[in-house]
């Protein structure tokens, strides 16, 4: 027991990492999804034992191989980074809960052992790429979780091959993406000689603020920028989450841009928070907050004119990463905090919509989009509710977890901007009101148009729906763990600016 | 009981109704009492409430802790009393009434219906209870939301397209104007508690108070202040119970209540009186008053008259709040109770003629008063009082009005409460006079349901005792203004 208590930084990326090797020597996906199961809940487990941990001391690190750091690659589990690893793990236990039964519907029997293989290596990938306090491991874990759910989403929903072009965009854009990062990297690592987080953050301001760091600033935010899909770097985005196995696109989108918006907020505060404060140069602030808005606003319209129901739920994510960016972009404590809070709030949200929808399209043969799912209300009315209540969370109606984000979020930006920045923030959430109303109106107005039988409930995803969409409503009715540890890390991270 | 509990069993009560209705789905017949059993144990316990506040007490209640700061909690002051008397009572009444018309007009989803009728009056009391901004908005949303299955209960292309508008334009107010308002309050003073005398005094430059009460007049959408007054009409698509005590009593006034009690609670009358900074919304209420009351001539469906006229009875409020002096408060205040019930029986009698002849056009009731004489005759005393004739209601508060208006010194006020009070006549004393004294132009077969009938009437016997029994009411308003 003590010795998993002393290794668990570790256990929770080795974990996933090492059974996606194992699951995919089976040649029943039965066994492969049950390991995978066991699999995820214990990451999930041993990731609530770091928080239970966290909330004795700062900062838990971990030296691999008992290399001292800088020298050896270092792991550090803060209250910053607890955050995303509880998200990533949580959700990825509930999704694969959820997959199997749109894995044997969507793909050949056959493959699903190896889906699974990379199904984990994706989780390991995200998990790693927020434990690790080291830059270059940090490129290596985003280089896994990238290829892995690449692959994943040229699996294609239902032998769908419009996957293969999608995929092939996630891989380029991704790859161009983290290109830049590394690059970044490298140029650090030229005038500093480590690649260590907390040595770079000590190691940088002495060298004060010259080119090279400038640029390595500039290539590692926008690598990062990229791989979190922030407008106009989103195009690979909704393509590959409309074609995905829906598994896959429940996965990718309630995690994947997380880990990677986490990523720019170490970026910005830790690593080069001594160095420059990124609140002090407005033109910067500005630029970022600017960004920001674009994404609400263009998220949202594309959202609206959108008829492929998947796609639609991707745009709409292109419109929350932009209030989770703005958050992030505000340097305040409230403004960090609240990023944070919608970071958890959001891949709440998404999670629960995906689940629904690929539920309602599960008996379809075509692609999901408005039309087709016409009237499904009412032949899956349980569904229908989550996805009401999910919906309406991201709306953010009061008593559901989308307000707890939306309150704070303006409460930062009218303390630090002012007034019109509440405005257009509140714009763009009535904005999305309206593809919300359409989707609900299609859905439960509307006339069937699969008179079908067979249309009916799925039994066996209750419990990872419902669970979600009472998380939903839990965390807007009690959201105190959610502020107290979002507030925390955001004092944390600018705990590394005023030094 | 502690106070505390009355407040739960006011407001749990219409929750459980809510909850149980759809179990009691074969079962019509207790299905349907469910509703008035409800409203007497909500109106009992509202009763208890105001009897403790009028005796000085406080009653409080804090019901979950969101977050560091935030809390949904209850603190009952003598307004928010008043509003919930208001709502409680008339849900009794009400739900009689919708028995009636639902049967009567063989209507589909009634489970649903009544379903949400009850959770849309746990909204409004909420609203009415309420101890901080964040609560009144949170029900305020649920209140939005929850009416919407009412209004789009026919499920036809009509109702969609009002329903569409109806949240449309509540929703969007209320988050683009009435969220950032509250978070102006918040970063300025640290908290969302209400207080007796206002929240703002001395924290807030006086510059920046027009504006924050710009945010608070248009967010509040549901004081349905012109420009954002559309939804009301459209909102009329719902079978008429739901106008009668949501539109013309819970909702809209959960909307007037709303800016009293931002005026009384937040900003303080002493405040805002000292500052001089409301004189544009007491031109636009004048504005609204008007305009809606002429708009309402022009209108030859019934309902959509009744609409266009509390629109413009919602502006009085508004007004008397907007004068802020102790008088208009007070008048603005007993304004609530009175075209409350006033309204409630215009609309009663709307849908009992419906029901039962199926008429819906003014045009069309020439001469029916001889076959509907008791709905007519109660529709005169609903219309008198609303006009502000003595012994009616309606007439007390028309009166606080115009004192209150003196007080401030803005005599035009008077002229223009005259103006409409004339409009008033013409508009609605056209329905019966029409009806007593036309010849018949269309022969209907009129069938008669005693369950929608007996509620009308004690509907507008109501107006006259509240003429008489203005005792209580007088001195939770007096306790409203007294510091």
């Amino acid at each position: 027991m003590d010795i998993i208590l002393k290794n668990l930084p570790i256990l929770v990326v080795i974990t996933p990492l090492m059974m996606s090797l194992v699951v995919a020597v089976f040649s029943s996906y039965k066994i492969s999804w049950i390991i995978s199961c066991v699999t995820t809940f214990l990451t999930f487990c041993f990731s609530v034992g770091l928080f239970l941990e966290l909330k004795n001391v700062d900062l838990i690190s971990y030296h691999l191989g008992n290399w001292i750091p800088p020298f050896g690659i270092e792991y550090v589990i803060d209250k910053v980074s607890i955050i995303p690893v509880l998200i990533i793990s949580s959700i990825s236990f509930i999704a694969t809960i959820f997959s199997v039964k749109y894995f044997e519907n969507e793909i050949s029997i056959d493959l699903i052992p190896k889906t699974y293989c990379l199904w984990l290596l994706a989780i390991a990938g995200l998990i790693g790429l927020v434990t690790t306090a080291d830059v270059f491991n940090l490129f290596v874990f985003l280089e896994i979780s990238s290829l892995s759910s690449v692959a994943l989403v040229a699996m294609g929903n239902k032998m769908d091959k419009k996957a293969l072009p999608a995929a092939y965009n996630y891989l380029v854009i991704g790859a161009i993406g983290a290109t830049f990062y590394v690059i970044g990297v490298g140029l650090l690592y030229s005038i500093t000689g480590t690649l260590n987080m907390g040595d770079l953050s000590i190691k940088l301001p002495e060298l004060g603020v010259n080119k090279v760091v400038i640029a390595g600033f500039g290539f590692m935010i926008a690598g990062m920028m990229v791989k979190a899909a922030i407008f106009p770097l989103h195009i690979w985005l909704p393509s590959a989450y409309a074609f995905a196995p829906s598994p896959v696109s429940v996965l990718l989108a309630a995690t994947a841009t997380k880990a990677s918006i986490y990523i720019i907020a170490r970026i910005s505060y830790t690593i080069f928070g001594g160095t420059f404060e990124l609140y002090a140069i407005d033109e910067l602030k500005f630029f970022f907050i600017l960004l920001s808005i674009f994404a609400m606003f263009a998220g949202t319209f594309m959202a609206i004119y959108e008829k492929d129901i998947k796609r639609l739920l991707a745009h709409s994510s292109v419109a929350q990463i932009g209030y989770i960016f703005l958050g992030i972009s505000l340097a305040t404590s409230t403004g960090i905090a609240s990023g944070f809070i919608h970071l958890v709030n959001h891949a709440l949200i998404k999670a629960g919509l995906f689940m629904s929808v690929v539920a309602m399209g599960f008996y379809l043969q075509k692609r999901i989009t408005i039309y087709s799912l016409s009237g499904i209300g009412k032949q899956m009315p349980i569904t229908f509710f989550s996805f009401i209540i999910c919906g309406l969370s991201l709306a953010g109606l009061p008593l559901t977890a989308g307000f707890i984000s939306k309150l704070y979020l303006v409460k930062a930006a009218y303390a630090s901007e002012g007034i019109w920045l509440c405005f257009l923030i509140l714009l763009s959430s009535v904005l999305s009101l309206i593809y919300l109303w359409k989707m609900i109106e299609a859905l439960w107005f509307n006339k069937s148009v699969n008179k079908d039988e067979k249309v009916k409930e799925i039994p066996e995803i209750y419990i990872p729906l419902l669970f979600i969409a009472f998380l939903n409503i839990y965390f807007g009715i009690d959201a105190t763990i959610i502020t107290e540890s979002s507030f925390n890390a955001a004092e944390s991270l600018l705990k590394g600016v005023n030094k | 009981m502690t106070p505390s509990d009355f407040i739960y069993l006011s407001i749990l009560t219409p929750l459980i109704v809510f909850l149980i209705t759809p179990l009691l789905k074969r079962f019509t017949l207790q299905r349907d009492l469910l509703g008035p059993i409800g409203g007497v144990i909500s109106f009992f316990a509202s009763i208890n409430i105001t009897n403790l506040v009028l005796d000085g007490k406080e009653v409080k209640l804090t019901l979950i802790n969101i977050s560091d700061g935030l809390s949904i909690s209850f603190n009952v002051y003598p307004l928010g009393a008043i509003f919930g008397l208001v709502a409680s009572g008339l849900w009794i009444l009400a739900s009689i009434y919708s028995i009636g018309y639902m049967r009567g007009n063989k209507e589909l989803n009634q489970t649903r219906f009544f379903s949400f009728y009850a959770i849309s009056i746990f909204a409004a009391l909420c609203i009415a209870y309420s101890g901080n901004l964040l609560t009144l908005f949170i029900f305020y949303e649920i209140l939005t939301f929850s009416t919407y299955p009412l209004v789009a209960h026919k499920q036809n292309d009509l109702s969609k397209k009002s329903g569409r508008l109806y949240m449309g334009i509540l929703v969007g107010t209320s988050v683009v104007f009435l969220l950032p308002a509250i978070v102006i309050v918040w970063v300025t003073t640290g908290t969302l508690d209400f207080a007796k005398n206002g929240i703002l005094d001395g924290q807030l430059e006086e510059k920046y108070i027009p504006f924050l009460l710009f945010l608070f007049a248009f967010g509040i959408g549901k004081a349905a202040l012109m420009p954002f007054h559309k939804w009301l009409p459209a909102a009329m698509v719902a079978p008429t119970p739901v106008s009668a005590l949501l539109h013309a009593v819970a909702v809209v006034k959960a909307g007037v209540f709303s800016i009293l009690v931002v005026i009384v609670n937040v900003f303080g009358i002493d405040f805002l009186s000292k500052t001089q900074s409301t004189f544009w919304l007491i031109c636009l209420a004048c504005f609204t008053l008007l305009l809606s009351s002429i708009i309402a001539i022009y209108k030859d469906d019934l309902k959509a008259r009744l609409a266009y006229s509390t629109i413009s009875q919602l502006s009085y409020v508004v007004l008397g709040a907007a004068l802020v002096s102790n008088l208009a408060v007070q008048g603005a205040s007993l304004h609530i109770v009175m075209h409350a019930v006033g309204k409630i029986t215009l609309f009663f009698v709307a849908g009992a003629i419906y029901v039962s002849a199926h008429l819906s056009k003014i045009s069309e009731l020439d001469g029916q008063g001889k076959s509907m004489p008791l709905l007519f005759f109660a529709f005169f005393v609903g219309s008198l009082s609303i006009i502000g004739v003595p012994p009616m209601g309606g007439s007390w508060s028309k009166f606080y009005l115009m004192i209150g208006a003196v007080e401030s010194d803005y005599i035009f006020v008077l002229v223009v409460l005259c103006i409409s009070t004339l409009l008033n006549v013409y508009y609605l004393l056209e329905i019966p006079a029409r009806a007593f004294f036309k010849d018949k132009i269309k022969e209907v077969k009129v069938e008669n349901y005693p369950l929608m009938t007996i509620p009308t009437l004690f509907a507008a016997i109501l107006t006259v005792i509240i003429f008489f029994y203005i005792e209580p009411i007088k001195n939770l308003t007096n306790l409203i203004t007294s510091s």
